[in-house]
């Protein structure tokens, strides 16, 4: 489904990733996980899109096209979704509009009929269940004035209203109590399916106790530098990066 | 360099869609301004002596403005020199004859409106909304006049007005802005044409919105219209008044006044949707746009609304104001105002509050793309008999990109310690981070920045009657086209 081959990335003058090779299939959850500052948010920036990067070298198919060359918001009508790290606020504008306005042009892009004020809203009121979601929160602005829980939620809130084929989840976790943190997990497990894949950014540990990865990869200074199963995120949080930082600087190879 | 802003810089303004011209024969003034014109004018309307009495007195005052220091200069705009001999000030499409019913009007003219969405036969217009429509210096058309006379509802030019309602033009016209106003609205005194009428009966409450729809077509011709309002004890009316013209290279001067009385208990809700040609992307042409605006809230309890949408014009220079007199009287002002390319916009409003326990509510959305300039100019005055008065101010800028500017100038004289005022103010600029969030959801660039507009106007666009605030919404995004690539 992604396929991400030697990819190089630079903002401003500093290159941030400096070779980054992936593979996800559809059916599979992937978790990169790695430091503060090592590429990983970078990453899931490039591959959602955002223009502030510069992609110096490598490419990137999705479904076999050049996803690079797609624009974000194209990307976005093909399934690919990003759980935003630090969601925006946009004044005036109530969540229930901003989230029809956004599975309407999803929906038109995929020759969907535009689902109508009613349609849309028992939809979301399914969906705001699953992720036992305040209903108000719909008819109020987009992120404005949501603790970071909320806003937390609400990525994935909207996530499961639009259903994508790729979900990439940038630090969704921190910041995050346990509870939410069991809210948001229980989200992402719902949208599994044979057809879909989950990539989980993360600092730490935790998330993966309840959203289960098929392969951990481990990001450092902008190369990943380990990949492995489940068991390499334990073995992370019981040794820290240091250790593996090190492994890798002694040339140790990295398993794939 | 960030995308956004490379986005926005890459300006290429769409077509100005209500910039056609209509070929009508026109009979016109010679260009100029001198009492001569003056008495054509007031001759080819054939008007009562009372009536150019008081146009020559604006006039002669006017030329020693004109004379001593010219127009005012303490606006943040920049701008030529208007030539006011070379002005066109009466052109009206010919046969001038005295029309009996919408069947008379030239079919060219009604054409005309439709092409603009102003459908003048009554069958075809939504109901609930009864249009007078003015070309140029005439009013051309005035739908549903019967059936508003039913209730004793008077809504016709001004220039009938003049013929058939002296009274009531003679007791109110220069009552709450007189002729020695400001330089513009002494112009206008003097040679203003056309406008709107509209009075409303004690406790009557208008039924449909009253809309006035002003076109400026022929060439170097000036606007000045002069619409006057007048609400009687515990009556209602909400009108709204729109406003375009042809694109010409030529800047083309429109000064107009509007006057607003309300009696006790009574309401007039106005609402201005404006999107005069705004010049070329260079800046090129585009309507100079001078008008004095200001309501009375003369009796108890009277309440005067003002929402503006501000789009159009290469200058717009306008403080839609109340004065508000009643006891308990209260004043609002809601206002978008949205510059692009080169337009420059320095508006606001004054609250005069004279009254005891008055209240005035102003909230300014300001938009500056492009090379656009954005002032907000605002004047809150509570004199000393105004025992509790309260004062609500909020003024927002939203900037996109990095070659526009906002600024603001609220005044407030307080003569009375038991006033309340509140003064909220913020600039902000549109970022890459929310047009990103927006794109990565699957919405376009320029749906992005249009959703982010509309979110920052909502405040204002829930003002205006529901029609019109779709129409607002569309006029908006249309202007803010190209300026996000």
């Amino acid at each position: 489904m992604l396929e991400v081959k030697n990819l190089h990335v630079k903002v401003g003058k500093h290159e941030i990733l400096k070779g980054v090779n992936l593979k996800v299939n559809a059916g599979e959850v992937h978790s990169i996980m790695g430091p503060n500052g090592s590429g990983k948010s970078t990453l899931a920036q490039v591959l959602a899109g955002r223009e502030t990067y510069e992609v110096t070298a490598g490419e990137v198919t999705y479904d076999g096209r050049n996803l690079l060359e797609m624009a974000p918001e194209d990307r976005a009508r093909e399934g690919l979704f990003m759980a935003f790290q630090y969601p925006v606020e946009i004044a005036g504008v109530s969540s229930a509009y901003f989230l029809k306005a956004a599975l309407n042009a999803i929906r038109k892009h995929r020759g969907l009929e535009e689902l109508d004020a009613m349609d849309f809203l028992a939809l979301v009121k399914e969906k705001i269940k699953l992720l036992a979601t305040d209903e108000r929160l719909l008819n109020r602005a987009v992120n404005e004035g949501f603790s970071g829980g909320e806003k937390k939620r609400n990525e994935i809130f909207q996530m499961a209203v639009l259903e994508p084929r790729l979900a990439i989840l940038d630090e969704t976790d921190s910041g995050l109590d346990i509870d939410a943190l069991k809210i948001v997990a229980n989200g992402v497990n719902a949208l599994r399916s044979p057809g879909g894949a989950v990539i989980v950014v993360t600092h730490y540990q935790r998330i993966l106790n309840y959203i289960i990865p098929d392969y951990v990869h481990v990001l450092v200074d902008g190369r990943i530098i380990k990949s492995g199963g489940k068991e390499l995120a334990l073995e992370l949080e019981a040794k820290g990066y240091a250790s593996f930082e090190a492994e890798a600087r002694a040339g140790a190879p990295a398993k794939t | 360099m960030t995308t956004a802003t490379t986005a926005i810089e890459a300006l290429a303004n769409r077509e100005y869609q209500y910039g056609f011209v209509t070929e009508i024969e026109a009979d016109a003034a010679p260009r100029g301004l001198n009492e001569d014109i003056i008495r054509l004018i007031s001759a080819k309307k054939r008007e009562p002596a009372w009536m150019l009495a008081w146009r020559l007195k604006a006039y002669r005052y006017w030329a020693t403005l004109e004379k001593a220091q010219g127009e005012p200069k303490w606006a943040n705009i920049h701008y030529g020199p208007i030539d006011y001999q070379g002005i066109v000030y009466y052109s009206a499409p010919k046969p001038k004859q005295a029309l009996n019913s919408l069947e008379e009007v030239d079919p060219e003219l009604l054409k005309t409106f439709e092409k603009l969405g102003i459908p003048l036969e009554e069958q075809k217009r939504f109901t609930g909304v009864a249009v007078d429509a003015v070309f140029d210096s005439v009013s051309v058309a005035t739908t549903f006049k019967e059936k508003l006379a039913e209730l004793g509802i008077i809504f016709c030019a001004f220039s009938e007005a003049v013929q058939k309602h002296p009274e009531l033009v003679r007791k109110y016209m220069g009552s709450v802005v007189p002729y020695t106003d400001n330089f513009f609205a002494t112009l206008n005194a003097a040679v203003f044409t056309d406008g709107s009428f509209v009075y409303v009966p004690k406790g009557v409450r208008c039924p449909m919105e009253l809309s006035t729809y002003f076109r400026i077509n022929a060439a170097d011709t000036g606007q000045f219209e002069r619409t006057l309002i007048i609400a009687e004890p515990g009556s209602y009316v909400s009108y709204l008044e729109g406003c375009t013209a042809p694109k010409r290279d030529q800047n083309q001067l429109h000064a107009a006044v509007v006057e607003l009385i309300a009696l006790d208990d009574a309401e007039i809700k106005y609402s201005t949707i404006q999107n005069w040609y705004p010049g070329d992307k260079e800046g090129k042409g585009g309507i100079y746009n001078f008008v004095t605006k200001r309501g009375k809230a003369l009796g108890r309890n009277a309440k005067i609304s003002w929402t503006q949408v501000e789009t159009g014009a290469a200058i717009t220079w306008k403080y839609p104001g109340v004065i508000l007199q009643g006891d308990h009287s209260i004043g609002e002002f809601y206002s978008v105002a949205l510059t692009n390319n080169y337009q420059q916009a320095d508006t606001g409003t004054k609250m005069i509050h004279i009254g005891k326990n008055t209240k005035s509510t102003i909230v300014a959305k300001g938009i500056s793309a492009g090379h656009g300039q954005n002032t907000y100019r605002g004047l809150v005055k509570i004199g000393k008999g105004a025992v509790g008065a309260r004062n609500y101010t909020q003024c927002d800028s939203l900037l996109l990109g990095d070659r526009c500017g906002a600024h603001t100038f609220p005044y407030i004289e307080v003569k009375t310690a038991s006033a309340q005022m509140e003064h909220e103010a913020s600039t902000s600029k549109i970022g890459e981070d929310q047009i990103f969030y927006c794109t990565q959801r699957g919405l376009t660039k320029e749906d992005a920045v249009n959703l982010i507009v509309n979110g920052f106007c909502k405040r204002v666009f829930r003002e205006l009657p529901m029609e019109f605030a779709v129409e607002a919404q569309k006029l908006l995004s249309v202007s803010l086209e190209g300026s996000v690539g």
